[in-house]
């Protein structure tokens, strides 16, 4: 079970198709302050925050439409970022393969305080084992037997989801593809996507190809999975090898986003969408909804949301919980909103109303960083910002 | 053959500064300007070429007036004091 996390304030980090948003509050979230945008322009669909081993380091996925996609780092909250040779992520060449896309930023567990992992678009898993300098694609993944078969969702073709299982096991998602599991650290994986549904072929229920759209768990029950699909709402119970429906009570089981509770593996978010012809809130009301019985029920979460003419859509990495007690849940949509609450669901403030889309949120609660390693991000930081000074004599 | 490599305002930080760079393309084609241009200047080549050496999508590089996509790509032919413009194009942002 994840420690319930005390730290010095919470922030929020936002990923939109202009730029990256930084949001903070002290531990009462009670009062939001923003900064950015960063990475100005440029798409930023996937942002991280890694606090492990006594860094404050945020993490952005950028998408420059002119100059190519790029994994930034910043070590004082937003303030200055690391430049696109910092930490190279490029497909070997004999691949044949680009980097198009950073899709998800994942830090690796706790214990592993310098493993990392990314995915992309076309869909591949990067991974780092010196937190974050040098990387590397999966060789089992870039070579799987699927892959000449996977075809792009309407996003692209991406892996956008990346849940380490425990004991060598990790699940990866992707649009489409489906849902795979290693059991061997990596080194090879299955389709596991029994009961998933593709409603966009003809054998509705194949072997691969499922458009999944995202896949949490909870790090006390690894083997407990809640899948949100391209059409479908789903539960395993067996780390994937199985999955059966829960859409109980939802007014649709089309939609994109979906978040677990930090401390609670039968507690889990998401935001249902009319359909796939129409990508808005059901009823234009913008309702969160939340499940404490694995999916058994759903209530409605929408006090403080509004029930009128809310044609909002949230997208797959748009809805994220932090770890204070009691949760904080949080998502960003594609008019550019982004509303908070600190009372697990039960009611909502909108902390932002007129972002560009928004396409990542994360949360992540601060602790203290220890005074060795403040030591260190101030040198990094120095050395970043006298690196933008101009010369003397410059214009 | 020596041509002249005009670096859009974006990347000319990591171009020294510089708005317009001479090199010299001994095969004599846009492919050769482009890999000259980036031994000199890698983190242009980087944003201006794939890993694969494909230029990106939404980037035009024209020889004077004329786009390559529309001719040979990057085994386009350059001539002795031509003009290759890399710019990018309407299709991002």
């Amino acid at each position: 079970m994840p420690k319930k996390a005390s730290g010095s304030g919470v922030l929020l980090l936002v990923g939109t198709t202009k730029g990256a948003f930084v949001f903070r509050s002290s531990g009462a979230r009670t009062k939001w302050t923003m900064s950015g945008p960063y990475l100005r322009g440029e798409p930023v669909y996937a942002m991280a925050f890694d606090g492990r081993a006594g860094r404050q380091r945020l993490w952005a996925g950028t998408g420059n439409p002119f100059f190519g996609s790029s994994l930034r780092s910043s070590d004082d909250l937003g303030g200055t970022w690391s430049d696109k040779e910092e930490h190279a992520i490029k497909f070997p060449a004999s691949s044949g393969l680009a980097l198009k896309q950073i899709w998800q930023i994942r830090p690796g567990p706790v214990h592993q305080p310098d493993v990392m992992y990314c995915g992309v678009e076309p869909s591949a898993l990067f991974e780092s084992r010196d937190a974050g300098k040098t990387w590397t694609a999966n060789a089992g993944l870039l070579g799987h037997e699927h892959r000449p078969k996977w075809t792009p969702g309407g996003g692209g073709l991406c892996l956008h989801t990346i849940v380490p299982l425990g004991d060598g096991r990790m699940g990866i998602a992707m649009s489409t593809g489906g849902f795979y599991r290693s059991d061997d650290g990596g080194k090879s994986g299955r389709a596991r996507n029994v009961g998933v549904r593709a409603e966009f072929l003809p054998d509705k229920n194949p072997e691969f190809g499922q458009c999944v759209h995202k896949v949490v768990s909870h790090p006390a029950r690894p083997e407990r999975l809640f899948l949100q699909n391209h059409w479908g709402l789903y539960r395993s119970d067996d780390f994937g090898d199985t999955w059966h429906d829960i859409a109980n009570g939802v007014p649709s089981d089309f939609g994109f986003s979906m978040a677990i509770h930090p401390h609670d593996p039968d507690t889990a978010y998401i935001v249902p969408l009319e359909s796939d012809g129409f990508r808005c809130v059901p009823e234009a009301k913008l309702r969160v909804y939340r499940t404490r019985d694995a999916g058994k029920s759903w209530k409605p979460l929408s006090r403080g949301l509004p029930q009128e003419g809310a044609f909002e859509s949230v997208l797959r990495d748009g809805l994220d919980t932090d770890t204070s007690d009691p949760a904080g849940v949080y998502f960003g949509t594609r008019s550019g909103k982004v509303f908070a609450s600190r009372d697990e669901g039960a009611s909502w403030e909108m902390v932002a109303k007129s972002l560009p889309s928004v396409v990542c949120v994360k949360a992540a609660v601060l602790a203290p960083a220890p005074s060795h390693a403040k030591r260190k991000v101030t040198a990094a930081h120095s050395k970043r910002k006298a690196a933008r000074r101009p010369t003397r004599g410059a214009r | 053959m020596p041509v002249v490599v005009a670096i859009p305002g974006p990347l000319q930080p990591y171009a020294g500064g510089r708005s317009d760079v001479m090199v010299s393309a001994p095969g004599g084609t846009v492919g050769d300007a482009l890999e000259a241009l980036g031994d000199e200047y890698p983190g242009v080549r980087d944003r201006v070429l794939t890993e694969q050496g494909d230029v990106r999508q939404h980037l035009n590089v024209f020889v004077d007036e004329d786009n390559v996509r529309f001719a040979s790509g990057l085994a386009t032919p350059v001539f002795d004091g031509c003009r290759v413009t890399i710019l990018p194009a309407v299709s991002g942002g």
